[in-house]
């Protein structure tokens, strides 16, 4: 059974400029759940670059992108926002009484007046390996994540890439698989030290084998795989394998969104520059994923966004509402609400 | 100062660059087929490209960080580059490069 949840404000991705949204959106009283496909917040600040400075925000000489991440989750910590990790939106349908109504690919259903969508350059999936045909094998075969160890059982087993996902599933399938192939573009790996020790060791135990290569052509019939070809230092090889797991990372891709009947320009939602709502009334878009003149992807232009937006979604919530505009320094109201006067 | 890119359809283009530009930039901000999704942070590996063979000595070898990042993607040649890593400059007027599979935007 689904999971209904009613709320002011759905805000589609966790990154800084909807996390922020939740911040401006508070200060008006409207009560946010986030919906983000990641299993934490901060978008791409925490997934592509935690460790790497950032020194154009605000105010802030030098930050990373894990310590805005942590510092804009204190920031917003008052209004207690919910989140809903590791899920996706599949679906946004206006409803009569002009809410919407939003379904997830965990089975959730949220009813919501206002949406805002923060998704940046999409929703991360993983990335498909450039090898023609290889979408017709992908969850029949070919795998980009370990769901049932069970489906691994007893089959030849291909692994392709050298960080931590490859190297962990290597020594978590090995001692249920018929064969494992380890396959990775050279003997460099990025991963925990002692799980490389570890594969190293079932290697010369001759419990797995490990190529240096990469993966070219699929060999197989109705998306059932019988063979890899191997492009390695010591020529070409087809090696039988019936599963295969390629692990390169993630990449961002728009997903549902382009099916939400929202006007899109190449791969951005468009949205006027005093609400930031996009085609349809209700449905906000802020951050990298909105297009406008003169638009820069900028998290700074993001936060401005944010603002501008919570004020025309406090007048969607609360119609006729007179919204006395105040200081966060000055207002005791305000202040109350961050929980500081 | 001119590069030239071949893009993954094989299409020849000349474009023009500035001094201290990362040679992603310019493919990117000339509309070719880059996806470049961390903007030049070497946090991923979607500015890949292929250094024609005339010009490996002058862009010479990747760092270290950069070796790591070509890990995520699956058409690694010898001849293989971020190009987010590459800065315009004299030394690089007329370079040829020509865009991996794995750059493509979706």
């Amino acid at each position: 059974m689904s999971t209904e949840i009613t709320t002011d404000v759905v805000v589609i991705g966790a990154g800084p400029c909807g996390l922020f949204a939740a911040f401006e959106l508070g200060l008006l009283d409207l009560k946010c759940h986030f919906v983000d496909i990641l299993d934490r917040p901060g978008g791409q600040c925490a997934e592509l670059y935690p460790e790497k400075p950032i020194y154009d925000i605000p105010g802030f000489p030098v930050v990373t992108g894990q310590q805005l991440t942590d510092n804009l989750m204190a920031q917003i910590a008052p209004f207690s926002p919910e989140f809903h990790f590791n899920r996706m939106v599949n679906s946004i349908v206006k409803q009569d009484d002009g809410s919407f109504k939003l379904t997830t690919d965990a089975d959730e259903v949220f009813h919501a007046k206002v949406v805002v969508i923060a998704a940046g350059g999409g929703s991360f999936q993983p990335k498909r390996p450039p090898v023609d045909g290889i979408e017709a094998y992908e969850n029949k075969s070919v795998f980009y994540s370990v769901r049932k160890m069970d489906d691994f059982r007893g089959q030849d087993v291909v692994i392709v890439g050298g960080g931590d996902s490859a190297l962990d599933w290597t020594l978590n399938l090995q001692p249920i698989v018929n064969s494992l192939t380890l396959v990775h573009r050279r003997a460099v790996f990025k991963a925990a030290p002692a799980s490389v020790n570890k594969m190293q060791e079932l290697v010369a135990e001759g419990k797995i084998n490990f190529l240096t290569g990469q993966i070219g052509k699929l060999d197989g019939a109705d998306g059932q795989l019988t063979h890899v070809h191997l492009t390695t230092d010591a020529g070409d090889l087809a090696v039988p394998a019936t599963r295969l797991l390629p692990f390169f990372g993630l990449t961002m891709k728009l997903g549902p969104v382009a099916d939400w009947g929202l006007e899109l320009n190449d791969n951005t939602i468009v949205v006027d520059t005093e609400k930031f709502q996009t085609s349809v009334p209700g449905i906000f878009a802020i951050g990298d994923i909105n297009a406008y003149p003169g638009k820069l992807k900028l998290i700074l232009s993001g936060f401005h966004e944010a603002a501008l937006m919570a004020q025309a979604a406090k007048a969607i919530v609360a119609p006729g509402e007179r919204v006395v505009f105040q200081y966060t320094t000055s207002s005791t109201k305000l202040q109350k609400k961050l929980g500081v006067a | 100062m001119k590069i030239l890119v071949t893009d993954q359809a094989g299409v020849d283009h000349e474009l023009e660059g500035l001094e201290g530009w990362r040679v992603m930039e310019v493919i990117r901000d000339w509309g070719l087929n880059i996806k470049a999704e961390c903007g030049g942070a070497l946090s991923c590996a979607t500015c890949h490209v292929y250094v024609d063979k005339d010009w490996l000595d002058v862009v010479g070898p990747p760092s270290d960080e950069e070796e790591d990042m070509l890990d995520s993607v699956g058409d690694v040649r010898p001849n293989s580059r971020l190009s987010c890593q590459l800065l315009m400059s004299d030394a690089l007027d007329g370079l040829k490069l020509t865009l991996a599979p794995s750059a493509a935007k979706d």
